[in-house]
């Protein structure tokens, strides 16, 4: 067993697991912040996808001991003060979800592209989000909400 | 009486479980973790057909923390077999082991279950069990599995021809050779399968104390689960809890009984703890039920006008090794035959259809189920007659629909179809795309030399079905109706309860919606619950298009027995006329006399009050279960126009416009609407395209991860432009039709056309799907090498 100190929506965690837990798991099991979630195991679905200080990652094909002295943000990080995050209240105005399993690697890999390109084209922002696989959406509320959020966001930053 | 209330029926109408979903908290299987908790995990077949010699799970046992493992045989003393009964006398009826007895029939077939203290130790435990296995012939494929010298998957059927069914009227045969023009064509639909982003999974707890059930599962149908469980493992139906409240995606393919939820249920039962299994994505590619996977022979015969004279088809589904429950192995065969005259007025038609066992995975239900190779067929044939006869391929859909005078209208195969809009849906789809624009279009691009093709399909599905229909054909069990308990409580706040399950429909949202109108309260006022059958009236759950047209259609009644009692409630309060009361604000008013009202929540608080504050003999309370059951069902319909281009370097297919013009009768939600269209076409386009299960000739599964099973990302879906009809449907309550697979049904038929199209000039057809850039180049290479 290792010991595993990082931090994760600001908060700092410490917790003891195996060196092959997955990073995934250890989030959703040891930490319990069941927001991430578990598609394919191998790295392409985006599911599980966090922000890994301060990039985009694949929490599937991590395994914590390499989180260990990291700063971690994930979906459950996203709301201030009670309130929707711009980008999750536009995913609700756009019908961008619908069983909502992928949502939470979504939401982190569109601000993961807005952060890096705050205004994109409806060409950037499918290709953007690419990296993660919705099979209820066809994608059309998804990009319409990103759009939508994408001037939001950059005025307030 | 007056409402003032704003209607919701037919809104933009935000949905309400996004905030949980959006911020991490929804109630995935995998979420939860009670006390005392165990991991299970399956080992599964390395064969695709073998005998089992020897199971010995002792060096599992024996790791520290595995609390348990069972083999076939174990399950077999603790839960009968399954079998998915057909009252088709043609239609062999087989067992599907929970896990493997005596053989294994497909790669990824459960073979034994672990439970331990971690999942990593339970996968350790699972490669520590041994399995002697005796291998037996292969059966690849259809022709192979029919062949009599073949080995047969199920020796008590006897034969590997599982389904026969045959559907006939008036005389094909001479129509045929009567026929102006007959186009003939081998379709061939390659076998896809569903790929929710939630694997499946469930949770079993046996509480030893008062002997009940719970099971946790990522299932459309609770309610279902629930019935077949208490069967199998005898016990009595209301100690058997099952829960889906949160689900990941199902498309029909969490809509059948799975072997891992039997299984863990016998583990949490023999070991008094809580057992999770939770499948990763290669076993879902394994094991989740796969989908279409036939090959229809088919001609039609016109007249030089283009009219359909007769139609004449032989469906053969790979079935795959297990008929799966309750919808059996005549799904997917029986519903291609039954649907393939489409839209069109037929007046001859004989379709034949079996369904064949092979060493593969079993075939299943997915979005459409029967309707996406119908579609496919139907729409070839009548672009192949088109262009033979040099007809626009929308004029001869026009000259061929159902027209308005026609309905109802019965098809060959029986069913009855009402009011649709059938021609109106593809005249607009014109408009919308501007037709004539488009073709000068593609000429331009044409004498560019560049593969540009415009595809139309235009098709009907059977949605709602009530108790006059099995839902899958031949199916002996009842699903013909379900219900609403809508329960107002002493402080005015209504919470309504259904035995439909949601997994992404919005159903939390829809059904609160006509709730609230009905029940005349705003929608903040509503709860809905729904998966969960402890708290549900009787129903079974969400599937082939009915939930919103039965649900809604009981919310409507019981929603309407709580307003009727309100009303007499209000009047007796106001000691007025309930006739003379109209609802505005939130109170109840006697007509012109707006000083005289009642609020909603003081009648919600003398409804529990007793006898003195109600009118004589009317019992205390507001709440009403009602049930309903729209007996035939009803039918959406939609055209789908696709332009799309084929790349002269790559052989890519890209899809420039995508139109959809549908009619799915009165709308809740446009924006649920309108995702269930775009969703259901990407999958349609993913099936046309990109997505294919592969098994290789030993029966091993070559596209077993999402790099080999190419599901399309946002680069391969177009931006899609939906338009909407609304016919009421006659039939329904409310004027609801069923609308979730609609999409899915659509698309690959108006790709495969525009694709063929788009090569038109090289006399290219395309009669195999998906039409990936391997099959086109091929297709195209020997095309222009016949040309040479």
């Amino acid at each position: 067993m290792v010991t595993v100190r990082l931090k994760v929506n600001g908060v700092a965690h410490e917790g003891r697991c195996e060196p092959r837990k997955l990073l995934v798991d250890f989030i959703r099991e040891d930490l319990g912040l069941t927001g991430t979630h578990v598609g394919c195991e191998h790295g392409i679905c985006g599911a599980c996808t966090i922000m890994f200080n301060g990039e985009a990652a694949r929490s599937c094909i991590m395994l914590a001991v390499q989180a260990d002295g990291a700063e971690l943000g994930t979906v459950e990080g996203l709301m201030r003060d009670g309130k929707l995050h711009p980008l999750q209240e536009a995913f609700r105005e756009h019908h961008g979800l619908q069983c909502g399993f992928c949502t939470p690697g979504m939401l982190i890999t569109a601000l993961d592209l807005l952060r890096t390109n705050p205004s994109p084209s409806d060409r950037e922002i499918r290709e953007g989000i690419s990296a993660v696989l919705c099979r209820c959406t066809g994608y059309q509320g998804i990009v319409n909400a990103v759009r939508a959020a994408a001037p939001i966001l950059a005025s307030g930053r | 009486m007056g409402v003032d209330l704003p209607r919701l029926v037919g809104a933009r109408v935000a949905r309400r479980e996004d905030p949980r979903l959006l911020t991490g908290q929804g109630s995935y299987v995998d979420d939860h973790r009670p006390a005392r908790m165990l991991y299970a995990a399956f080992l599964r077949s390395p064969h695709a057909h073998a005998r089992i010699a020897r199971v010995d799970a002792s060096a599992a046992l024996a790791l520290p923390g595995v609390a348990a493992a069972l083999t076939g045989e174990d399950i077999a003393r603790a839960a009968k077999p399954v079998r998915a009964e057909s009252k088709t006398p043609s239609v062999k009826t087989t067992s599907f082991p929970p896990l493997a007895l005596g053989k294994v029939r497909h790669v990824g077939e459960a073979v034994a279950m672990v439970a331990a203290e971690s999942r990593y130790l339970a996968e350790d435990a699972v490669e520590r069990i041994v399995v002697e296995y005796e291998p037996l012939p292969v059966v690849r494929n259809t022709d192979q599995a029919l062949d009599p010298a073949s080995a047969v998957l199920h020796e008590d059927a006897g034969t590997n021809l599982l389904v026969a069914r045959e559907f006939a009227r008036g005389d094909v045969d001479g129509a045929l050779a009567g026929a102006a023009l007959v186009v003939r064509e081998r379709f061939r639909f390659h076998r896809h399968t569903p790929v929710c982003m939630e694997n499946r999974g469930c949770l079993a707890d046996y509480a030893t104390g008062n002997q009940t059930l719970t099971l946790r599962s990522s299932a459309q149908c609770p309610g279902l689960v629930r019935d077949i469980l208490s069967d199998l493992l005898g016990m009595p139906e209301h100690q058997v809890r099952v829960i889906a409240t949160d689900v990941g995606g199902g498309f029909g393919a969490k809509a059948s009984l799975y072997p891992e939820e039997i299984a863990t249920c016998v583990m949490a039962r023999r070991l008094g703890r809580p057992v999770k299994w939770i499948g990763d994505r290669r076993e879902d590619l394994l094991s989740t039920t796969h989908a279409w996977d036939e090959i229809v022979e088919a001609e039609l015969g016109v007249n030089r006008d283009g009219t359909i004279v007769g139609l004449r088809a032989q469906v053969t589904a790979d079935i795959g090794a297990y008929s799966i429950y309750p919808w059996t192995a005549a799904i997917e065969p029986v519903q291609t035959i039954s649907f393939l005259p489409g839209p069109y007025r037929v007046p001859t038609y004989r379709g034949r259809t079996r369904g064949v066992a092979t060493n593969k995975a079993p075939l299943g239900p997915y979005r459409g189920v029967g309707r996406p190779p119908a579609v496919f067929v139907i729409e070839g044939l009548m672009d192949r007659a088109a262009r033979r006869l040099r007809i626009d391929p929308t004029e001869i859909r026009l000259r061929n629909f159902i027209r308005d005078e026609d309905f109802p209208y019965k098809s060959p195969s029986g069913i009855v179809w009402d009011r649709s809009s059938f021609t109106g849906s593809l005249v607009k789809a014109r408009e919308v795309l501007d037709y004539e624009s488009a073709r000068e279009e593609q000429a331009r691009a044409r004498a560019a030399g560049r593969w540009l093709g415009i595809g139309v399909a235009s098709y009907v599905e059977l949605t709602g079905i009530g108790s006059a229909i099995p839902v899958s054909p031949g199916m002996p069990l009842s699903t013909g109706t379900e219900a609403a308990t809508i329960r107002l409580d002493p402080a005015g706040k209504v919470t309504a309860v259904f035995g439909v399950a949601s997994h992404g429909q919005g159903l939390e949202t829809t059904l609160a919606q006509i709730v609230a109108d009905e029940v005349g309260v705003p929608i903040e006022d509503v709860r809905v619950l729904h998966g969960d059958t402890e708290v549900s009236p009787y129903g079974t759950g969400t599937y082939a298009s009915r939930s919103l047209v039965l649900a809604g259609g009981a919310a409507i009644l019981a929603g309407r027995a709580i307003r009727d009692k309100m009303r007499l409630i209000a009047g007796h309060l106001l000691e007025a006329d309930p006739a003379d009361l109209t609802l505005v604000d939130g109170r109840y008013a006697v007509r012109g006399m707006p000083d005289r009202s009642v609020a909603v929540r003081q009648i919600a608080r003398a409804a529990y009050s007793g006898a003195r504050q109600l009118p004589k003999g009317l019992e205390p309370g507001l709440e009403a279960t009602k049930f309903y059951d729209p007996y035939y069902g009803t039918a959406s319909n939609a055209t789908h126009v696709a332009v799309v281009e084929v790349d002269r370097g790559t052989c890519e297919v890209k899809t420039l416009r995508y139109v959809v013009v549908e009619d799915c009768g009165r709308m809740v939600n446009p924006l649920i609407v309108d995702g269930q269209v775009h969703g259901g076409v990407a999958q349609g386009i993913g099936a046309a395209l990109l997505e294919e299960i592969v098994y290789d000739d030993h029966g091993q599964l070559l596209s077993g991860t999402l790099m080999d099973y190419v599901v399309p990302s946002a680069c391969e879906i177009p931006m899609l432009e939906v338009h909407h009809l609304e016919t009421p449907s006659p039939v329904t309550l409310g004027g609801f039709r069923g609308m979730g697979e609609g999409g899915t049904i659509g698309a690959p038929a108006a790709i495969a056309n525009a694709v063929a199209d788009a090569l038109a000039p090289l006399g290219i057809e395309v009669a195999e799907l998906p039409v990936s850039p391997e099959r086109l180049f091929r297709l195209i290479g020997r095309a222009e090498g016949a040309k040479r």
